[in-house]
């Protein structure tokens, strides 16, 4: 998987900043990935293609529960999000989605924004690509990577089934 | 070695002796509770995988609280599905508009926490419940999609921050202070994944209620739950709302936690959060001169009867400032009554405030006073986030509803406890 970085270094970016309730009256990726991220960068979506990644600080997804936030990002293009650490629920919710996030101690203080990743799931390494440098990042759980293969929470359980 | 309670309830709820934290376990769940805003999403995933029959009909309990009354037609669209799929599912426990309630105050009050039990949420604040000695955790909608349809969900057992909290509150000091005070001193994700557990001579001297603003705001810490060893107050209080039998768990005296943090609250002043952090906090006799367009009270954290009476009295003959509006919502359609009754909602509105009906409303911006840009709030809420309550240029501090009552009539942040000296 490679992609490019986006950078929103500040530590505790919250659900509200990610998508705010004022757009939880919708649940579609597409409806909610016209709003994602705007009151932290208005102009997120003019900057986000296909593929690329968010790199942010502490505790990343902080706050409401909203899984939304997960949708807005994956339907604004966001493949992954790596941050040093996250927020529990959205943790979860990134999971449960089959949505990749990376836990990565000080990976806010190495990469820059337009930087090219390529991130290896199996091996626990990111590699940047623009820099020449690598971060090694605690494996995904085995239990929480068979989610992510089946493609999230739900197929997993109706394939077990 | 001896466990938590928290340890103990997740063993009984996944059929084994004991668990340790680290381990990943599917637990039984015994309330799974619905509302509006994340309910809606997971009805639409369980169509789409062929899951939609609901396994534990009885274990549900669904109510609309976030967006009713129904503030758009998109959120009217949302209730009236998941209306629908109650109905459909013959789920029992349905609470229409005229009955209904913010849900962490909902449910406790109408008899569905039970010390003991498994309680999940796609709710952040589901951590209330925990008040009750129950385990109970905010999750997102394919959580509760994966729930209803299975009854069981994953989690990895949490380690445990004990607070050991001694000393008694002085007056105007109120335990939404003691939280923001923990919150301050270990930060926004100082209990992050963990289980934030509440003991000491504080705790046991709190009504049930003040204990669940507590609760409410472990996830503001960063906190999986939040949890209190029940005692006779929380017997009594579960007794007087259900028939239904519970099993007491408590945490043995070796229980190994991964932090003990010793707080003493006796010289604790009433605590003003600034924006945009829960953390961000100051003792309200420096806080300086905040004006406010707006003091609101109300949420799962401070909507309950004792938070109405608490504000009532410092608001009793007094009148709101002429430059700031005050919103009073009372959390659910009993506290509303009781309100009532009680001559509250008449002292706020002789007052010059307003009086709502029951909903999460402008708490998270949703609806029902939204703060337009360059306004300043003063809430008894959970969050002042960064457009939290309406413009992403608007402000919250969050203090308790004796401070949000006190801030009303100065016009400015107020500390209570020179408003309750005035009475004789």
């Amino acid at each position: 998987m490679t992609g490019n970085a986006h950078c929103y270094k500040r530590d505790h970016i919250n659900t509200d900043e990610i998508i705010p309730a004022r757009y939880l009256n919708m649940d579609k990726e597409a409806d909610l990935a016209k709003h994602a991220m705007e009151d932290i960068d208005v102009d997120f979506l003019n900057k986000v293609k296909t593929g690329d990644m968010i790199i942010a600080g502490e505790d990343f997804g902080c706050g409401s529960s909203r899984e939304h936030a997960v949708w807005a990002l994956r339907g604004a293009g966001i493949r992954a999000v790596i941050a040093d650490t996250f927020g529990r629920i959205f943790y979860r919710n990134c999971i449960n989605n089959g949505f990749i996030a990376i836990e990565c101690k000080g990976i806010s203080d190495k990469v820059d924004s337009g930087d090219k990743l390529e991130i290896d799931i199996e091996n626990g390494v990111i590699n940047n690509m623009t820099k020449k440098e690598q971060y090694e990042f605690l494996a995904i759980p085995e239990f929480a990577r068979e989610i992510i293969a089946a493609g999230g929470l739900l197929n997993y359980i109706v394939r077990k089934s | 070695m001896g466990s938590t309670i928290t340890e103990k309830i997740l063993a009984a709820h996944c059929g084994r002796d004991s668990v340790k934290p680290g381990e990943l376990i599917n637990a039984e769940i015994d309330v799974i509770m619905c509302h509006d805003v994340t309910t809606t999403p997971a009805i639409d995933m369980l169509a789409e995988k062929g899951l939609s029959k609901v396994a534990y009909p009885e274990r549900v309990v669904v109510m609309p609280d976030h967006f009713v009354p129904n503030k758009d037609i998109k959120s009217a669209e949302m209730v009236a599905k998941i209306r629908r799929w109650a109905k459909d599912q013959d789920i029992g426990k349905f609470y229409e508009l005229g009955r209904h309630g913010v849900c962490h105050a909902l449910l406790p009050e109408q008899g569905h926490v039970r010390p003991g039990t498994t309680i999940i949420c796609g709710d952040s604040h589901t951590s209330t419940h925990g008040a009750l000695g129950a385990f109970s955790t905010g999750v997102g909608s394919t959580d509760l999609a994966a729930t209803l349809a299975t009854g069981e969900l994953w989690f990895k057992v949490p380690e445990t921050i004990l607070f050991r909290l001694k000393g008694k509150l002085g007056k105007g000091v109120y335990s939404k202070d003691v939280i923001l005070e923990i919150i301050r001193r270990i930060g926004v994700d100082g209990a992050l994944y963990k289980t934030m557990e509440f003991t000491g001579e504080l705790i046991d001297d709190l009504s049930v209620e003040a204990r669940m603003t507590i609760c409410n705001m472990a996830i503001e810490a960063g906190g999986k739950s939040g949890i209190i060893n029940p005692d006779q107050k929380t017997i009594d209080y579960v007794k007087a709302r259900t028939n239904e039998s519970f099993e007491l768990f408590s945490s043995d005296p070796d229980a190994e936690y991964c932090q003990v943090i010793d707080i003493d609250i006796s010289d604790l002043e009433p605590i003003v959060a600034f924006p945009h952090l829960p953390s961000n906090c100051k003792p309200v006799s420096q806080a300086g001169n905040i004006l406010v367009d707006q003091a609101y009270l109300g949420s799962c954290t401070n909507g309950r009867i004792e938070d109405l009476r608490v504000a009532a009295e410092i608001m009793k003959d007094k009148k709101v400032a002429k430059n700031t509006r005050m919103i009073v919502v009372p959390a659910t359609t009993d506290i509303w009554k009781q309100a009532n009754k009680e001559g509250l909602l008449d002292i706020f509105m002789d007052a010059g405030a307003t009086v709502s009906a029951p909903t999460c409303g402008a708490c998270l911006g949703g609806h029902m006073g939204i703060l337009a840009a360059g306004e300043r709030c003063i809430s008894s809420t959970n969050r002042n986030f960064v457009g939290r309550m309406g413009s992403p240029k608007s402000e919250v501090y969050l203090g308790s509803p004796a401070t949000v009552a006190a801030s009303a009539i100065a016009g400015k942040i107020a500390d209570p406890r020179k408003y309750l000296q005035e009475k004789p």
